[in-house]
């Protein structure tokens, strides 16, 4: 047991549990922005799996990862139209939207998938890695840290930089507001419409990229469904977080912990059911909400469209 | 009074365009999609036809249309009180696994008959129980039961597959999967056809349901609940219970669905097996208005398409995932087609005026009008 808990092995661990809560970062910070300013997006998981498809078809026919994950960033964009459009400019139901992008994401990239890619078995291989100079020598958490592909540094100053915006400057204010209470950010001379647009594109671009970044990165390949919950994982975090960055951070690496030790136990020789392993974060979810019954978790104009003059 | 009919008369012609227009627009544009993947969509269509109705296959759709009622009837009498049950897959493979698990043992125990009837209500009950959770966090702390629900979800599906992966699994057989209930012991056929009996429990209860929504006190109370849940309270609506009951009864029904599809389908219950059934209802229970009888024809024309689709996307070089495509742009159109109607006063909304006012922007000023 004990040379089972080798330096090798908890190298391996340690980046598998990045791996694991890499896309559920990106994917909940997307979902944060989206949020923050009023808009519920129950999509998500449609967004991701395209951002996944468009990110793994792109890696595939380039060879290039970086176009990948740009590729990832737009689909998502792309997918976020519909909510753009539908929900933030005309007004209508965004649960209603944001169910039917699901579907229609989980349909269409599994039949693109079946149709173009079913007939062989493709792995993208490993993106390029970088070595943090020194860093990447510290023994057991530097080749699991500091070697990790430059998308993964990438990943994370994005992340940052968007709690960053979110909490200290006015276009985050502005977006607050727009989930807080839209018609006092109205009086004050902001559009709502406007703020909302921004944060449903870039919201997309994040939740795109998570999806890419998991077909990419992550499992090095793309299958129908592989996000398998993510998303709605991406939205339960979000709402816990209720728009603090590190939490959301924080409690996607506690996701990435409980998917990674599943296979770890397997090799120390526990056998723990898959289904028990996936099943985790969402009790730990409900009985969280149980325990400390929160009354809002969320901002008070979410799902809500914001129409001028109405009450 | 000459007026007045003609004025219902294009009440329901302005009602039917905006239940079956978005349908038509959903239908051509996934023909358009179809194309440009380079498959041909009248052979999609026609093989829809061919598959689902054509022959013995009618019976087949209509088989299917069976659980696809209760879940409709179920997710109705959640969202008729403006509650978004969105835990619908978790609760239809509880309710499943009921009846695979308890089956095998007790229609060896007891007369079918009882048996049968032991399952309906046990899986009601399991139903209505694992409502609990959303329903008490919503009417006690206001908790969001989009998230609730959907979280309970998922750990539904995963308890229904760690039982059929453990204690309930068929030794019998390698693949993870529970005992077969033998032929005799499930639901008897509609005498004339292969239609088991399900079909006629979930008519009577969409029956009952259109009742008691349209012609009792109850569904009064229910609909001054959804328009305005604080109104409720004015008038001496207990609202803690309100959300309690109207979660426990959509909830068991759900959970009614799956275990009448063993019963009277299936036969046992697959580890990892979900029909997502809610996903593929919930369009139709809003183009249907929140009314049961509406949405009753709807579903199984969803039926005819998921069960001739099935073949038919195989021979048009599609797999069966693009049903998914065509709900969600059924449900796009819808939006949009509500948006447009409200602008034309097109008939009356699908939505209930207290779903309207909070999720949905009114375009036309003034109060939301009252679905029928």
């Amino acid at each position: 047991m004990s040379d089972l808990l080798s330096a090798a092995f908890v190298t391996v661990f340690i980046a598998s549990v990045i791996a694991q809560a890499m896309p559920l970062v990106l994917a909940s910070v997307g979902e944060t922005i989206g949020e923050q300013a009023g808009v519920l997006n129950l999509g998500i998981e449609g967004v991701m799996l395209i951002g996944a498809y468009s990110g793994f078809i792109v890696t595939l026919t380039t060879g290039n990862f970086w176009l990948g994950m740009l590729a990832g960033a737009v689909g998502g964009i792309v997918a976020n139209l519909a909510m753009l459009v539908l929900n933030v400019w005309l007004g209508l139901n965004q649960i209603v939207i944001g169910l039917a992008i699901t579907l229609v994401g989980e349909g269409i990239t599994s039949v693109l998938y079946l149709q173009n890619n079913a007939k062989s078995v493709t792995s993208l291989g490993t993106a390029p890695e970088l070595s943090v100079p020194f860093l990447s020598d510290i023994p057991v958490i530097g080749p699991a840290i500091f070697e990790q592909s430059a998308i993964f540094w990438i990943a994370l100053v994005l992340v940052v930089i968007a709690g960053l915006f979110l909490a200290k400057t006015n276009w985050g204010l502005s977006t607050r507001s727009a989930g807080q209470k839209p018609s006092s950010l109205d009086a004050a001379g902001g559009s709502v419409i406007q703020i909302r647009s921004i944060a449903v594109i870039l919201g997309g671009a994040f939740v795109g990229l998570g999806g890419a970044y998991l077909a990419a990165i992550t499992t090095s390949t793309f299958t129908p469904f592989i996000t398998n919950g993510l998303g709605f994982i991406a939205i339960v975090i979000t709402m816990l977080s209720r728009g603090r960055i590190l939490v959301v951070v924080i409690t996607s690496f506690v996701y990435g912990f409980a998917v990674a030790i599943g296979p770890a136990l397997q090799v120390l020789g526990y056998n723990v059911p898959a289904d028990v392993i996936r099943m985790i974060p969402f009790i730990v979810v409900i009985l969280t909400l149980i325990i400390f019954a929160r009354s809002s978790v969320v901002p008070p104009a979410l799902g809500t469209p914001y129409s001028r003059g109405a009450r | 009074m000459k007026s007045a009919e003609n004025d219902k008369a294009k009440n329901l012609l302005d009602g039917l365009v905006r239940s079956i227009l978005p349908v038509i627009l959903a239908l051509l544009v996934a023909g358009l999609i179809m194309l440009a993947m380079g498959s041909n969509p009248i052979d999609f269509f026609s093989g829809v036809w061919t598959y689902g109705v054509t022959g013995s296959n009618l019976q087949r759709s209509l088989v299917l249309s069976a659980p696809l009622i209760l879940v409709a009837v179920g997710l109705i009498v959640a969202f008729r009180g403006q509650l978004w049950n969105l835990g619908y897959n978790g609760q239809y493979l509880l309710g499943a696994v009921v009846a695979s698990g308890a089956g095998p043992y007790l229609f060896a125990s007891m007369p079918a008959w009882l048996a049968t009837i032991v399952i309906i209500l046990g899986a009601l009950l399991v139903g209505a129980v694992w409502s609990l959770v959303p329903a008490i966090l919503k009417a006690r702390y206001g908790t969001n039961e989009i998230i609730t629900s959907l979280v309970m979800s998922f750990i539904g599906v995963g308890i229904a597959n760690l039982l059929i992966k453990g204690p309930l699994k068929d030794p019998n057989t390698p693949q993870p999967q529970t005992e077969v209930i033998a032929d005799s012991y499930l639901l008897p056929y509609i005498p004339g056809t292969v239609i088991h009996i399900g079909l006629i429990i979930a008519i009577v209860i969409a029956i009952v349901a259109q009742f008691i929504f349209s012609r009792t006190s109850f569904g009064l109370r229910l609909d001054i609940f959804g328009a305005s849940p604080k109104a409720a309270r004015h008038v001496g609506i207990n609202s803690t219970w309100m959300v309690i009951l109207l979660f426990a009864v959509s909830s068991a029904l759900i959970a009614l669905a799956g275990a009448i599809d063993v019963l009277g389908q299936y036969s046992y219950q697959r580890a990892n097996w979900d029909p997502h059934y809610g996903d593929a209802v919930m369009p139709f229970v809003f183009l249907a208005r929140l009314s049961p009888l509406a949405a009753i024809p709807l579903v199984v024309f969803y039926a005819i398409l998921a069960t001739g689709g099935t073949l038919a996307a195989q021979q048009a070089g599609l797999n069966a995932d693009f049903l998914l495509v065509i709900v969600g742009l059924i449900l796009i159109f819808m939006t949009i087609t509500e948006y447009v109607g409200d602008r034309r006063k097109l008939g009356q909304s699908y939505l209930p005026p207290g779903l309207k006012t909070t999720v949905v922007r009114l375009f036309q000023g003034g109060t939301g009008r009252k679905s029928s």
